[in-house]
């Protein structure tokens, strides 16, 4: 992996909806290798960037580019349908807050894993099935559950389900919406760490959108500040976290709880 | 004869030119749902009132016609569809597939090769292969245009961790000329070897869903399966009871309340045509109504 490149390049990117100002002149690179937090109160169009960022949503101003595996950094919007739902599918994941979102709930846990897998063209039931239980493994749920829906499962069972999903081709760049939301204390931790140690073992980028400041300094190396759609403050998350400078920050920040 | 009343087949003229105008565009384009402006029928839907208005589309006055559902000629849905276009069409119909020039059907291809001289018309339900997995009707359109056709093995991926093999017996979903997945209609997977390269022209109508297809003479036809799980046809240990055949499909039909039963052909032709031959299956000349009806109490 070429390190002296970024892997995606967001230059002056704006979305609005009509008047209303979702988010505007947000500019950044994203290295191989890094985890971006952006945080922000709601409302502060985290989750808009996020959907512009993943090419779910086409921004009404500026450029993303993403560096493909084989022809450089690119224009996502510039590309074809065909070739941006490949990228969606193959080289990218995204983790929905809700994992409902994200599941397909009335099919196997196994079949969920293995989705990706035969859209790129696996046609072997046996290979399917051995690297779907793989999965499973790696993201500590029970392999003899393979077969179950998701609806039988848990809230953090299906969270890590749908990691395993999104990290079953391989992707260089994961994007997730909140992925620690609607979960009890001490299983959030459980899924941080589990999240932590994939993206350090796989060399995964990824943008993590979260109101959580603790799931930023547990997670990322650099966080964006978000406020009214733009982003206010941007550095090291330690630094950040450590030493706001923005008022904003500081607000933030001195609002955690302290133990 | 043909009742006055009636425009020839029912349909006006220039409805039936728009028919022909999507099945033009079906035949070109194998595999690919045309939309096209489906009529209220003097029938329910789910009665074939999408077959019935292409039959009505390319039926001419020296046609003839043979109308089958499940494979029988004598069924309600059958005789009423014939009875229809015997009416506003005064067309000769026939109950032998080789004689037939055009053939609807609901549920079978009949056993009988087709020639080139041939049209099969279907009756569709639901022409949406991925319906059932994906019910934004723009996405599935979506995924046709970009053959994002991964969700389909989904499907059989489920069935093969549910059941230990893959349990679609019917609606099975076939590929057409190496590009569309269609929905073959529910008709048993039986049949899909039929449809590969058949000489016959295949034409699909579904009325309430406004959708025809077609799959031109001679174009491949591929079912979906897994490397290790390839694609099979039903098999049955018995033969039919009436006429002997192993190689056709047999329905299997409950004949006292002692659990007595027997298997015989679907299609009732290919089943009336063995038995003509001289093919004499084991419980031949024993049903109701037949001399000898006490024996069938043994082979039951």
């Amino acid at each position: 992996m070429a390190l002296d490149e970024p892997l995606l390049v967001a230059d002056d990117v704006g979305k609005r909806y009509g008047t209303q100002v979702g988010c505007e002149q947000v500019s950044f690179e994203l290295w191989p290798g890094e985890v971006l937090a952006i945080v922000g109160e709601s409302g502060s169009g985290k989750t808009t960037l996020l959907n512009c960022l993943s090419a779910q949503l086409e921004p009404s101003a500026g450029t993303i580019r993403y560096r493909t595996r084989h022809e450089g950094l690119r224009d996502i919007f510039a590309m074809s349908e065909a070739e941006r739902r490949l990228l969606m599918r193959t080289d990218w994941g995204f983790v929905h807050q809700n994992p409902s979102d994200g599941l397909r709930m009335a099919v196997s846990a196994g079949a969920n894993i293995g989705e990706r897998l035969m859209a790129v063209g696996a046609r072997h039931y046996g290979d399917i099935r051995e690297t779907a239980l793989d999965w499973m493994g790696r993201v500590e749920i029970d392999q003899g559950r393979v077969d179950h829906r998701p609806e039988t499962f848990s809230g953090g069972m299906r969270q890590r389900l749908q990691i395993a999903r999104n990290l079953v081709t391989g992707p260089r760049l994961v994007f997730m919406d909140e992925p620690t939301g609607g979960l009890d204390v001490s299983v959030q931790a459980r899924l941080l760490d589990l999240i932590g140690g994939l993206v350090g073992d796989l060399g995964l980028s990824a943008v993590v959108v979260t109101h959580d400041l603790a799931v930023a300094r547990l997670l990322s190396h650099r966080m964006m500040v978000m406020r009214r759609g733009r982003v206010v403050e941007t550095g090291l998350t330690d630094q950040v976290l450590d030493d706001p400078q923005h008022e904003y920050s500081q607000l933030l920040v001195a609002s955690i709880l302290q133990s | 004869m043909s009742d006055g009343t009636y425009n020839f087949a029912y349909l006006d003229e220039q409805t039936k030119r728009m028919i022909r105008r999507s099945i033009l565009k079906a035949v070109a384009i194998p595999g690919y749902q045309v939309p096209f402006a489906s009529r209220e029928m003097p029938m329910p839907y789910g009665w074939g009132t999408g077959g019935v208005q292409v039959t009505a589309g390319i039926i001419g006055p020296d046609d003839v016609l043979k109308v089958i559902d499940q494979g029988a000629d004598d069924t309600t849905n059958a005789i009423s569809i014939r009875k229809f276009f015997v009416r506003t069409t005064g067309v000769k119909t026939t109950e032998q597939t080789d004689e037939a020039s055009i053939v609807q059907t609901r549920h079978r291809i009949p056993e009988t090769a087709l020639s080139d001289k041939q049209i099969l018309v279907y009756q569709v339900p639901i022409p949406e292969p991925l319906r059932f997995l994906e019910p934004r009707e723009t996405e599935t359109r979506k995924m046709h245009a970009l053959s994002e056709y991964g969700l389909m093995h989904v499907k059989l991926y489920e069935d093969i961790a549910t059941h230990g093999h893959i349990a679609t017996t019917y609606d099975y979903p076939v590929k057409v000329n190496g590009r569309y997945v269609t929905d073959p209609s529910p008709t048993p997977k039986f049949d899909n070897p039929k449809m590969d390269r058949m000489p016959a022209l295949q034409l699909f109508g579904a009325g309430r869903e406004k959708r025809i297809y077609a799959i031109p003479p001679y174009t491949e036809v591929k079912s979906l399966d897994f490397d290790d799980h390839p694609f099979e046809i039903q098999t049955w240990d018995a033969a039919c009871a009436l006429c002997n055949a192993r190689d056709s499909f047999l329905d299997e039909v409950i004949i006292d309340d002692r659990g007595g039963r027997m298997f015989v052909c679907s299609d009732t032709d290919f089943c009336t045509a063995r038995q003509a031959e001289g093919h004499v299956g084991p419980m031949a000349g024993t049903l109701p109504g037949s001399a000898s009806e006490e024996v069938a109490d043994g082979v039951g």
